[in-house]
């Protein structure tokens, strides 16, 4: 063989595996995804359903996100459990939400029973002090990734509709409902408007 | 109502009907949860929301766990589990039907309209939850610098946040903040 040939695991990519998961394996797929998961589970939840299992391809992947983002709830859950009942239907999707869930419950809420009994102890409240204060920057430069296509865009209804709810949330500390169902009826309007002012 | 007497069917209420306003994800409703939490109904006060905070992103698993801590402060082992069902069931029922509603039809996805409409609305919101965390936990200019420079690395870097995290608990254990 020519030492420059290909090995042969190259030629023949692997396609998405045809075998749905059973439900122990969306069981502890999920809960890796979710142990591993620092300040958010989607990149895991994205490599291991795409890259690791091949149990979607990434533009399914994609969709399936897209459609629990923009419903409500927490996203990486409502994905758990689409994901899940996709193959094992309720069953599925309730391994995969218990998967995903059960394990960092138990976690956190031991370490809810240690900052209960010990959060008052000098060290531990300096500590935590540090944490949050870290853990707010990390939110906030999360915010300002997110915000860079908006700028990028010069979508400026989008930037003023961001900005509408910042004061209203953050400044003005209006309850969220009343808020949304301001916001959200408007917003769709608004988009609607300058997407057909500018095709026009 | 009766639910004022029993904390955990007040948690169900509270963060089951809060789940369905919850556009963007966990982040996104942090002010909510602290208005509810700090200033409606007094289970905490604002420094103990900022370490609840700490403490759901020093753990791993997904954001909403933020909501399991919050039970437990309220009710123990049975508030932490109520709530966090509660943030989590509803909407996933809810996620669940619209896929199977939409599975007939194949390749259907939001139309374009609508997800540039909620996009900016949730940046806003998440925002709002900086903003709100940042008055809580950074009570001297030491903090906000370390808050910054966090931030600043995070969204120059792909540093792994847990670095982030463990730097500044390591600054805080030192007495710098």
């Amino acid at each position: 063989m020519p030492p420059d040939s290909p090995p042969a695991a190259i030629v023949a990519p692997e396609l998405p595996t045809s075998v749905p998961p059973s439900l122990i394996a969306l069981f502890m797929a999920f809960a890796k995804m979710s142990l591993a998961g620092f300040g958010g589970v989607l990149v895991w939840a994205r490599r291991g359903i795409v890259e690791q299992h091949r149990w979607m391809t990434a533009e399914e992947f994609n969709e399936t996100f897209a459609l629990c983002h923009f419903l409500p709830g927490p996203n990486v859950v409502n994905l758990s459990v689409v994901f899940g009942s996709r193959f094992r239907g309720v069953a599925g999707g309730i391994a995969a939400f218990a998967g995903l869930l059960g394990p960092p419950i138990v976690i956190v809420t031991v370490l809810a029973a240690l900052y209960s009994r010990f959060g008052q102890i000098d060290a531990l409240r300096r500590i935590l002090a540090g944490v949050s204060c870290a853990a707010v920057g990390l939110l906030i430069a999360v915010v300002f990734r997110m915000m860079m296509p908006l700028i990028r865009d010069r979508d400026f209804v989008g930037l003023l509709v961001m900005l509408a709810v910042f004061i209203a949330i953050g400044l003005l500390r209006l309850p969220l409902p009343a808020v949304l169902l301001v916001a959200i009826p408007l917003s769709i309007a608004m988009t609607f408007v300058t997407r057909r002012r500018v095709s026009a | 109502m009766s639910s004022e007497n029993n904390p955990i069917l007040t948690l169900v209420w509270t963060f089951g009907l809060m789940s369905l306003f919850a556009v963007g994800g966990a982040n996104a409703a942090i002010p909510e949860m602290y208005r509810v939490a700090v200033e409606v109904r007094h289970w905490m006060t604002d420094k103990q929301f900022a370490d609840v905070f700490a403490i759901s992103q020093l753990s791993p698993g997904p954001n909403v766990l933020i909501v399991t801590l919050i039970g437990y402060s309220v009710a123990g082992l049975g508030g932490a589990l109520a709530a966090t069902l509660a943030m989590c069931v509803p909407t996933a029922v809810l996620a669940y039907g619209v896929s199977r509603l939409l599975r007939r039809s194949a390749g259907w996805r939001w139309p374009a309209i609508v997800q540039a409409a909620l996009v900016p609305l949730s940046i806003g919101l998440m925002g709002a939850s900086g903003l709100i965390l940042a008055l809580s936990a950074d009570r001297t200019w030491v903090a906000g610098l370390l808050t910054a420079a966090t931030a600043a690395l995070a969204f120059a870097t792909r540093l792994n946040p847990l670095w982030l995290l463990l730097a500044g608990a390591f600054l805080g254990f030192a007495g710098v903040i």
